[in-house]
């Protein structure tokens, strides 16, 4: 199980990556391998503004239906157009080729509120 | 606490993802439904299904009181053969659906599911009891069983390796009293995964011992342990019924595809009255297979909508791992039926495609 140290985490299980005012937001590795076989995502479209805390999109694996909850409020500025067809990127690369949208904060102070590496391991662990 | 197969302890040496099924502690994967759905597919499967009810009945009335029992013809059945049926309430629906192995005229034994078995057995209670059949006795045996799924094009060969019953003298649907693995075993040619192989009936203390030898046996040949998750994609696919989603009280045999098995010339069975009123007067609702026709994955409990109206409601739904597109069966209004007929399924917020689609959606191989 990875928990790369450069990023932030929710309690959803959803990672956080800031650069440059800009979030790229995936799900993590410990979302992945407990959903199992992703095989549809669906996402929002470019110019949606979401809201820390709500549903942004959803993750389906063969079995289980995920909604996917927003970490950071703001405004959909990409989204991860291999993911429709591709949708088993989130399984074997949840924090590269598996990302999922990107969000250009309105509230930049939300991403200091979210689990460091170290904070979310130990959060899984008691899971 | 939840109920445990002999096998459970290999499960979790195996890695197995562990869930409540039915009261069960059962593996729904191990190293992922879809790999584990293409290796039945492609090669071979194996499946702890002991969780799966056995109720013999034995004696001279034995004969007659099945065929007041099920809905099939238990008059067509040969020694060593198998039959699926159901049993219904007498108002049509549903009691559940079981296969049903002829030993002897006098000796029966079925096969029921798992969170049904008590049911079942109350039930058959007592229809014994106010049916007035002399000479029956029932017994649950579903303890005195382990069961084995081994399920997939190369399940002859790897069966083969350890028993000396000839296979290829076991038609589809028959069974043979033999050994496997030195294991005394009920060997049937049965399944409910659409791709051919065998049900193994036992002892549950050589359990772990034939689990180890099968899977060590079909090793070569790709064989890998399967889980639920696996074994109910696979079933959809092949438009297979389950119970508690395509059959149950409030479904009847009838509505759910079954009019094959549900021999409405025999004079009398459980819920024939009310199947044949209902048969006359127009089969209200229909089990239907569909295909997405646009990206989604239908689910249990989707709606099922025709030019905006309401018609149904998806029973079973899934990504088809063969077919890398969203399957699903749904119980629709009778008109909206026909292959080819155009549907939406409500996921979500969205009304998404759908087509009545030819059953089962893979061919089969069995």
């Amino acid at each position: 199980m990875e928990f790369p140290e450069d990023l932030k985490y929710t309690e959803e299980h959803e990672w956080v990556l800031l650069e440059d005012g800009i979030v790229t937001v995936g799900i993590t590795d410990f979302a992945q391998d407990s959903l199992g076989d992703v095989v549809f995502v669906e996402l929002p479209e470019v110019g949606t503004m979401v809201e820390e805390g709500k549903a942004f999109g959803v993750v389906e694996s063969v079995k289980a239906v995920s909604d996917v909850y927003a970490p950071v409020s703001g405004e959909v500025v990409e989204v991860n157009e291999d993911l429709p067809d591709t949708p088993e990127l989130i399984n074997t690369s949840p924090y590269e080729d598996g990302w999922m949208i990107k969000i250009r904060l309105t509230e930049p102070g939300q991403v200091d509120d979210l689990m460091d590496a170290e904070q979310y391991q130990a959060f899984v662990e008691k899971e | 606490m939840l109920k445990q197969t002999p096998l459970n302890a290999a499960h979790k040496r195996l890695g197995a993802r562990m869930v409540d099924f039915g009261g069960w502690e059962m593996p729904v994967q191990y190293r992922g439904v879809i790999e584990e759905h293409l290796a039945v597919r492609n090669a071979a499967g194996l499946f702890d299904v002991s969780h799966m009810g056995e109720i013999e009945v034995k004696g001279e009335g034995a004969f007659a009181f099945i065929q007041e029992l099920t809905v099939n013809d238990a008059a067509k059945l040969v020694n060593g053969q198998v039959q699926y049926s159901a049993m219904c309430y007498p108002h049509g629906g549903v009691v559940d659906d079981v296969t049903l192995y002829r030993f002897d005229q006098n000796h029966f034994l079925f096969c029921v599911n798992a969170a049904n078995i008590d049911k079942d057995f109350a039930w058959m209670e007592e229809v014994l009891e106010e049916g007035g059949f002399a000479g029956v006795t029932l017994r649950n045996r579903s303890n005195e069983f382990a069961q084995l799924a081994l399920q997939g094009p190369a399940a002859d060969a790897i069966l083969a390796r350890l028993t000396a019953t000839d296979l290829g003298k076991i038609a589809y649907y028959h069974f043979y009293e033999g050994l496997v693995g030195g294991v005394p075993a009920i060997i049937s040619r049965t399944g409910y995964t659409g791709a051919g192989g065998f049900e193994l009936y036992f002892a549950p203390e050589a359990a772990e011992k034939l689990w180890d030898a099968l899977l060590a046996a079909g090793e070569a040949d790709g064989l890998v342990p399967v889980g639920l998750g696996a074994r109910d994609t696979l079933r959809l696919e092949m438009k297979y019924a389950l119970y508690g989603h395509e059959l149950s009280p409030e479904i009847t045999p009838l509505e759910a595809g079954l009019g094959w098995i549900t021999k409405l010339d025999k004079p009398s069975f459980i819920g024939r009255e009310a199947l044949v009123k209902m048969k006359q007067q127009g089969i209200p609702r229909r089990l239907v297979g569909f295909v997405m026709t646009e990206p989604g994955v239908p689910r249990a409990d989707y709606p099922v909508l025709a030019g905006g109206r309401e018609v149904g409601v998806v029973t079973s739904g899934t990504m088809s791992p063969s077919l890398r597109v969203g399957i699903g069966l749904a119980l629709v209004e009778s008109g909206q039926a026909a292959v080819g007929t155009d549907l939406q399924i409500g996921i979500r917020s969205r009304q998404v495609g759908a087509r009545v689609a030819h059953t089962p959606f893979v061919k089969q191989n069995s």
